[in-house]
């Protein structure tokens, strides 16, 4: 496991990037400090040996329940009304003719 | 000088309201309208609202009183005045999660225990202020401003469901929802001298719930009692077409298995909560409150979880990784908030994320990108998810030896407005005892324990094997002090 890695401005504006946030130099200043901060709380992990452990997802998965057949109950598939087109759309900032409309995809 | 406080005199209880519904002593309607003077005369000073549903509170409260005029028999919320957290959907009502790139969205649906609430009788008075999308201990994340404690205005309600708790304090409502991913019931709950409940991951369907962390978010009842919480939580909880992960157990008779004496219980208080960076006062409370539980035939015993110290770091890593995912929904595209200056659709993405997201939401969105991303994936996240079930084990070998848990909620009484918001690290520091359940997926409850020599309230932790509600209310009416006030 890496020990503690620096993040560094680079890694903010990459991580930045994945996540479609765009970040003024400001943020970006403080971004940085703050992770830094809270990745090196974190790095106290590391004195844990998990080798031997397995990864965790989520808490059902590891209740040895045979009583909880609800994790058994799929619902059935059949068709159900989807919601009201016209009420999702007229919650859009922009839509016409049953559509979202958006600005431009290609870009030129 | 003590500062100043908006404190609720004597709030009835559920099932008084449905009696005095039932019987014609006073109407669904008067007591809708009695809670929306009291949010107009209060709420001011509190912030807890962000919407009321004034319309649909008071044709639902029309129906209750055509009910009990015919003489049916009442759901058992009859004519209860509810609130709801800006995080779950009803239908027609703005729903802002605290954020301002869901201004202006007014779901299609209700959530399921919105829905749940409702056909039981419940009246939904409105939406309650949160930390923008749940992410936050103090309720100074939301976008639309702070909450303020009913017990001290110059202090936080804790985070992040404020409203829910100050709603309740306030007697602003008489229950509400909250949702509670790393302890944003039980803090705010503490905080603000109210009962809040953390239901079995899985008890209570996330049906309309805007998700923050899904392998943590849960959605549980606030009130002054700890009975009232039971009956909530008996009317939202149960399997739910509309959730995989909700459970088919069936749902126990709360206020029947409550009803049983705390007698013969095995009380585990585990050491690492008594650490150091424990408030004296609270550490003083909770001592009284396991001295209480003493006295009453339970059996205490010292048992270790030695995990804990690793759950604040676990968390942080697995929630905002999480969160990265459920958050790439808000693209301006759908709902909301959409940056107006942008004229490709990469851009709009980009200003209408960064112009709608505040910065703890960017923070974790960033610090959730990073832990998931190529080269950190193992470091990061697959080492959260090992030590998350370790610390989950840590409580599965607890209750072989023990039928609950009981610890201070938060190592504080309530902080004041502004004193940790400048240090993310700090504030996360805030929900050191709640993390561990929320991450284990057990059931919990925080309940009034005492009061600060300041006046302030100090909550009681009590948690309880996945599924086994029952007896944390159990031990919590053991510790209840009903109708206590702090001394003026």
């Amino acid at each position: 496991m890496a020990e503690a890695a620096k993040v560094t401005a680079e890694d903010v504006r990459r991580v930045a990037e994945l996540a479609n946030l765009e970040l003024d130099a400001g943020e970006e200043v403080r971004m940085l400090r703050d992770l830094n901060a809270i990745l090196g709380h974190v790095a106290q992990l590391n004195e844990l040996d998990t080798s031997s452990v397995e990864a965790m997802a989520q808490v059902t998965e590891i209740l040895a329940l045979p009583a909880l057949p609800a994790l058994e109950t799929l619902r059935p598939d059949v068709i159900r009304p989807s919601l009201n087109r016209d009420i999702v759309l007229g919650g859009a900032p922009e839509a016409g003719s049953g559509f979202f409309k958006v600005p431009k995809v290609l870009e030129r | 000088m003590k500062p100043e406080s908006v404190l609720t005199e004597k709030p009835p209880s559920i099932d008084c309201i449905r009696r005095q519904v039932a019987d014609g002593t006073k109407t669904a309607q008067a007591f809708a309208e009695e809670t929306y003077a009291r949010i107009g005369a209060v709420d001011s000073r509190i912030h807890a609202y962000l919407a009321l549903s004034r319309e649909r509170a008071l044709q639902q409260a029309k129906k209750i009183d055509a009910m009990a005029e015919s003489g049916q028999t009442l759901p058992p919320l009859a004519g209860v005045p509810v609130g709801i957290k800006d995080v779950l959907s009803m239908q027609g009502v703005p729903a802002t999660a605290g954020s301002k790139i869901l201004a202006g969205y007014h779901p299609p649906y209700d959530a399921t225990a919105v829905q749940r609430l409702e056909a039981a009788g419940a009246i939904l008075l409105g939406k309650l202020n949160c930390d923008e999308f749940a992410m936050g201990s103090s309720n100074e994340n939301s976008a639309y401003g702070p909450v303020r404690n009913p017990h001290a205005l110059d202090r936080v309600p804790g985070g992040s469901s404020g409203g829910s708790a100050a709603a309740v304090a306030a007697g602003m409502a008489v229950g509400t929802l909250g949702t509670d991913t790393g302890g944003s019931i039980r803090q705010p709950a503490s905080f603000c001298g109210v009962v809040g409940v953390l239901p079995t991951y899985g008890r209570v369907s996330r049906f309309g719930l805007i998700a923050f962390a899904s392998s943590l978010d849960r959605i549980g009842p606030f009130a002054n009692t700890v009975l009232d919480c039971a009956t909530m939580l008996g009317v939202i909880a149960g399997h739910d077409d509309m959730d995989a992960t909700s459970s088919a157990l069936p749902v126990p008779d709360y206020a029947a298995e409550m009803a049983r004496p705390v007698e013969g219980l095995r009380i585990g208080v585990p050491a690492e909560y008594f650490a150091d960076g424990l408030d004296p006062e609270v550490r003083a409370a909770i001592e009284g409150g396991i001295e209480k539980l003493r006295g009453k035939g339970c059996t205490i015993h010292p048992i270790s979880l030695p995990h804990t110290r690793y759950a604040i770091p676990t968390y942080y890593v697995l929630a905002t990784a999480e969160a990265s995912a459920n958050l790439a929904r808000f693209d301006g595209v759908r709902y909301g908030y959409r940056a107006e200056d942008a004229n490709t659709l990469s851009a709009m993405y980009r200003r209408s994320r960064d112009g709608g997201f505040g910065a703890e939401v960017k923070r974790r969105i960033l610090l959730g990108t990073y832990a998931l991303s190529a080269g950190y994936y193992d470091a990061y996240y697959r080492k959260a998810q090992q030590v998350r079930r370790l610390l989950t084990e840590d409580f599965l070998n607890a209750f072989e030896q023990v039928d609950a848990i009981v610890t201070p909620t938060a190592p504080t009484p309530a902080f004041k407005l502004g004193e940790k918001t400048d240090d993310p690290v700090a504030m996360y520091l805030a929900d050191i005892y709640t993390v561990t359940a929320s991450l284990a997926g057990i059931c919990g409850i925080s309940v009034p324990c005492g009061y600060s020599s300041e006046g302030l309230p100090i909550g009681m932790q009590i948690l309880g094997k996945h599924f086994n509600e029952s007896t944390v209310f159990r031990v919590a009416q053991g510790v209840e002090q009903q109708g206590v006030m702090p001394v003026s």
